[in-house]
């Protein structure tokens, strides 16, 4: 099974992007399972608020949170700490959206992509730089997942970003 | 069609598809997403329904009887101390009859106040005189809210049927979800049709009151109607797997069960982990099994009786618990087991209260826990308890 986690601030749509994940993933087969929540709770704009994918090949029964995560997403780093590294699998990755450098962490300055098509928030340009740093699913997969699952209008910016994210990710 | 959905969202999907023509709504967490997508719906027009906005779940549920009355499909949802709330209409409409589906969102109540999942809320009104169902994830969901109007309208039944959502774990969680046709669904289920409304060409006396010498034969009959639902669940699950093609067990659901020396008897979406468990406990050698009961009302006394007769203990894990006694579900699968003359170990296991989570090693201990002997009833992660 692979498990990501998303962090986020309530507002920058941490939780669309591990639906979008999950969504990826099942789009294409049915023998692929996946389930994605919140931390649930009250919901507050700004409030750190975490969200989880668990992506496998046999229905997902455990229905709990992460413990341990092949990939942590992280939409803001105000909320990075090294103690993150506790949560991941031995061979697991963080993400960061940062203009810094982090040690042990991949940071990638996700807002100069998200300004350059528009967008408000960051998720999907992390979506994107997360299907380039591993291939747990396709940019095809990606983009039928944005286009069932986003308002029409934001489409069209979302998968640009994702695909020019996935591109410099690979870089 | 398949689609990415959360428990609220696929429930709202098979309440689309089973056209009711009256809801009434008043939205409490983590019910509120189920009356949002319906209202999007009717808004739509992808639901052609009366959407009424009420000013608390005591108005939502009296609502919901009068559109009953007047011969419509009615549909309600609520949670936690929304239903406490609307208790009192929950009787007026299994008395009378009407066959209204709720959708109940399972949620702790207060105090201390909580808005997490546990199943206190809907097992407090076992009484109530409604069937009820317990789904474990959202594909079930769905399917429950197409299959309920066809049970509780069936003319032997006649009962309101309130289907229960984990909070949060099953209505906030998203799943892939097979959304059946439009045509297909209508074909399953035809229009309600019912001589139990108001009709001006055909007067009659409804929602009245009866004295000590007739009243309890009332009671009698609203007996047999939740009964009538046993044979109808069957039937109606039949008829769904012909049509939809996916099956389902009826008042249980077994797992492994039939070699099972341990067994946990449990509800809702805490199945699947206790199943996962038992496969593990399996490559260890230990024949673990998991009973699933999907329908509180009626209850499924032969079924259980029959699955625990053989096993050497059994532990029932339950989201409840009825102050100064055990669990609910406890008591009612014990009461199962002395019907039928079963003299097994038992023990109960309370566990997610308030949305605690309960893990794969809870579960784990809980088949090692009776294996060994353990208190009666015990709170996971706090110990047994004198039962009095």
């Amino acid at each position: 099974m692979n498990e990501i986690i998303w962090l986020g601030r309530g507002g920058q749509g941490a939780f669309t992007a591990a639906k979008l994940l999950g969504a990826a993933y099942t789009i294409d087969s049915r023998e692929k399972y996946a389930l994605a929540f919140p931390s649930f709770g009250p919901e507050r704009r700004g409030a750190p608020v975490r969200a989880f994918t668990k992506l496998d090949t046999k229905p997902v029964v455990d229905r709990s949170q992460t413990e341990k995560a092949d990939y942590i997403v992280i939409l803001d780093d105000t909320l990075y700490s090294p103690q993150l590294q506790e949560l991941l699998k031995d061979n697991g990755q963080i993400i960061v959206n940062s203009k810094k450098t982090i040690n042990e962490a991949f940071t990638f300055d996700a807002e100069k992509i998200a300004a350059e098509f528009r967008l408000p928030t960051v998720n999907t340009v992390m979506f994107g730089l997360l299907i380039g740093r591993s291939d747990i699913v396709t940019a095809e997969n990606a983009v039928e997942s944005i286009k069932g699952y986003m308002p029409p209008k934001i489409q069209e910016r979302n998968i640009s970003a994702l695909l020019k994210a996935k591109e410099e990710a690979v870089k | 069609m398949k689609k990415f959905l959360s428990g609220n969202e696929a429930f709202a999907e098979g309440i689309r598809l089973a056209r009711p023509q009256v809801i009434s709504a008043y939205p409490i967490t983590p019910q509120t997403i189920v009356v949002e997508r319906l209202s999007e719906m009717v808004e739509d027009g992808s639901l052609e329904a009366e959407y009424v906005h009420v000013e608390s779940e005591h108005s939502a549920m009296s609502c919901a009887i009068g559109a009953s009355a007047a011969g419509a499909r009615a549909f309600t949802a609520t949670s936690s101390q929304g239903l406490l709330y609307m208790a009192e209409c929950l009787y007026y409409a299994s008395g009378g009859r009407f066959p209204i589906v709720m959708m109940n969102a399972d949620r702790s109540t207060a105090l201390p106040w909580n808005i997490y999942g546990d199943q206190r809320d809907s097992l407090s009104q076992l009484d109530s005189g409604w069937i009820q169902a317990y789904a474990e994830n959202a594909q079930e969901a769905l399917d429950l809210a197409l299959m309920s109007y066809k049970i509780a309208e069936n003319k032997d039944v006649s009962t309101p049927y309130m289907a229960n959502l984990d909070g949060f774990v099953l209505t906030h969680t998203y799943e892939t979800v097979d959304i059946p046709e439009r045509e297909q669904a209508d074909k399953f289920l035809p229009p309600y049709e019912t001589d139990n409304r108001i009709d001006f060409e055909n007067p009659k006396n409804m929602a009245f009151s009866a004295g000590p010498d007739t009243n309890y034969i009332f009671k009698f009959k609203e007996h047999e109607g939740v009964l009538a639902a046993r044979k109808v669940i069957n039937e109606t699950e039949k008829e769904f797997a012909e049509i939809f093609g996916r099956k389902y067990t009826g008042l249980i659901e077994n797992y492994l069960t039939d070699d099972a020396d341990y067994v946990i008897v449990t509800l809702g979406s805490i199945a699947g982990l206790c199943r996962e468990t038992a496969d593990k406990l399996r490559e260890q050698g230990i024949k673990a099994g998991v009973v699933r009961i999907r329908y509180m009302r009626p209850f499924p006394n032969d079924e259980i009786a029959d699955v625990l007769r053989n096993v050497k203990a059994y532990a029932v894990l339950e989201k409840d618990i009825s102050f100064g006694n055990e669990g609910t579900v406890f008591t009612n699968v014990n009461s199962a087991l002395k019907k039928s003359g079963i003299n097994v170990k038992g023990y109960n296991f309370i566990g997610g209260l308030g949305g605690r989570n309960i893990s794969a090693s809870d579960i784990e201990q809980i088949y090692s826990d009776i294996a060994n002997g353990t208190e009666i009833v015990n709170f996971i992660g706090i110990g047994g308890g004198n039962n009095g």
